[in-house]
């Protein structure tokens, strides 16, 4: 399964009586992005991938979506960077691209 | 022993009877002198199968508050007692119960708190967690300790509230003290206090995330909301002991009770059983034409300013009288009245504080008496004394 994506139509509570009582609400979806850290990015060569699904399986922030056309892509906006895709791909077929190159 | 009608029981046995009365479905605790024959009667009960409810042997006073927050989580009424060293083990855990608006139900046997080791009553166990955000009620008696731990229920269940309830009892004096109490029919009771029903409740079919993270940008607000709820408790406090003398005849005053404080010019304010002992010196003492009069503090959270205000507001000389000291400055309760008459028009002359009762040490009649004389003699030099 692919993780949540992210609920773009949100907004966040602005007044007292827009919040829970307590800390009890229904989740299941992201508010905000989360990946400011990240100094490389993962970059798949989508020509070579086989689809063999280890950097999806491996992906510590589950960030690496199965699209359903047999193919990949990586959220960017959770990504952070870690690499352990790149290196765990057994094509080498991911290769870290350093930010804003 | 405590079926309906007129039992003689202990003030530890009188809460045993209101919390089966109450129909708690979880009751998690860990025993501590002087709390332990609390729940060796609730343990009897489960076992005779009068009080069908769940009940958790735990390793620890922090694991039992656990277990309550976690059964009030899935919907459940749940029920821990504690005392002293034990209540400031699960201290952690009372922010746990509060901030999650788990609406538990807690008996506290006042004790000491160590070192020197003392099992015996005071009130610095309670009073130094004023500020976790629980209801907290003092008890005089064994026939309000039966009665608060009902209205417990219904005042921290209660939509404007859901904030957990402390009932704290003096250890030994009120916890383990014999008196005559009338205990509710169970039929009364089942119709002043409907199951518990919360839209909180962890459901399979309406997932939501319980205990979750509230950074920067919007802890404060939960703190707020926190704040207005036990604000709004005081009016749903004097809601509910409103319709619980209209199903057994016992009515109470609200936060705090007035005794003959209306023209009264010296009035010594206290809480808990102590006022037991005080009421009969202010009977004495107006036999014989003084004004004196007894504010006894039923709820120090919500705290009942505008009650202190107006009861006061004629004194000459106020002392209040306390099993407590925040060491360095003075008595928490003193704090809080001293805060509330500040607000006020009516500032007594003199405001003394007396510590009293530390570690169990006796406040007989005569201690009260001798108050009396200093609030009317005017001349003490320090505003706190211990006596």
């Amino acid at each position: 399964m692919n993780h949540p994506v992210r609920n773009t139509a949100y907004r966040p509570p602005s007044r007292l009586e827009d919040y829970p009582v307590g800390t009890a609400f229904p989740s299941g979806h992201l508010v905000d992005i989360n990946a400011a850290w990240r100094s490389e990015r993962p970059v798949i060569d989508t020509e070579r991938c086989t689809n063999c699904l280890v950097c999806w399986l491996l992906c510590p922030d589950g960030v690496i979506r199965r699209t359903g056309d047999g193919g990949l892509e990586i959220d960017y906006d959770y990504c952070k960077g870690c690499g352990i895709c790149a290196r765990e791909c057994r094509f080498d077929v991911i290769h870290m691209q350093k930010e804003g190159s | 022993m405590m079926a309906a009608g007129n039992a003689f029981i202990s003030g530890n046995e009188a809460i045993a009877a209101g919390v089966r009365l109450a129909r708690p479905q979880v009751i998690a605790a860990y025993p501590i002198t002087p709390q332990t024959t609390v729940i060796e009667r609730l343990a009897e009960m489960v076992e005779d199968g009068s009080l069908p409810a769940e009940y958790l042997h735990v390793e620890s006073e922090h694991s039992a508050l656990s277990a309550c927050i976690g059964a009030s989580a899935v919907g459940a009424r749940s029920f821990t007692a504690s005392s002293s060293q034990g209540l400031l083990y699960m201290a952690e855990c009372l922010h746990y119960a509060s901030g999650g608006r788990f609406p538990v139900v807690m008996m506290n046997a006042n004790r000491s708190v160590a070192l020197p080791w003392n099992i015996y009553g005071d009130q610095r166990d309670s009073l130094s967690l004023l500020d976790c955000g629980w209801i907290q009620a003092y008890a005089e008696d064994a026939q309000e300790s039966l009665d608060l731990v009902i209205q417990a229920y219904a005042i921290a269940e209660h939509p404007d509230v859901l904030t957990p309830v402390m009932i704290n009892l003096d250890g030994f004096v009120l916890t383990h003290t014999y008196e005559l109490v009338s205990v509710p029919d169970p039929v009364d009771v089942d119709a002043f206090l409907p199951s518990f029903q919360t839209t909180n409740r962890m459901d399979p079919d309406h997932p939501m995330s319980l205990g979750f993270t509230a950074g920067p940008r919007h802890n404060q607000a939960f703190k707020q909301l926190q704040h207005l709820a036990m604000l709004s408790s005081a009016r749903v406090i004097r809601e509910t002991e409103a319709r619980y003398g209209e199903v057994t005849g016992r009515r109470y005053p609200g936060l705090v009770e007035a005794f003959q404080c209306d023209d009264a010019e010296y009035v010594i304010v206290t809480l808990g059983s102590v006022a037991g002992t005080v009421r009969p010196v202010v009977e004495r003492l107006r036999s014989m034409g003084e004004r004196v009069g007894l504010l006894r503090i039923r709820y120090m959270r919500p705290f009942p300013e505008e009650e202190v205000r107006v009861a006061l507001a004629g004194a000459k000389a106020v002392g209040v009288l306390e099993k407590d000291i925040s060491f360095g400055y003075e008595g928490t309760v003193f704090t809080n009245v001293n805060s509330a008459l500040t607000r006020s028009d009516a500032m007594p002359q003199r405001l003394l504080n007396f510590i009293g009762g530390l570690g169990g040490k006796d406040i007989p009649a005569v201690d009260i008496e001798s108050l009396f004389s200093r609030l009317k003699a005017f001349d003490d030099e320090a505003t706190v004394t211990f006596i």
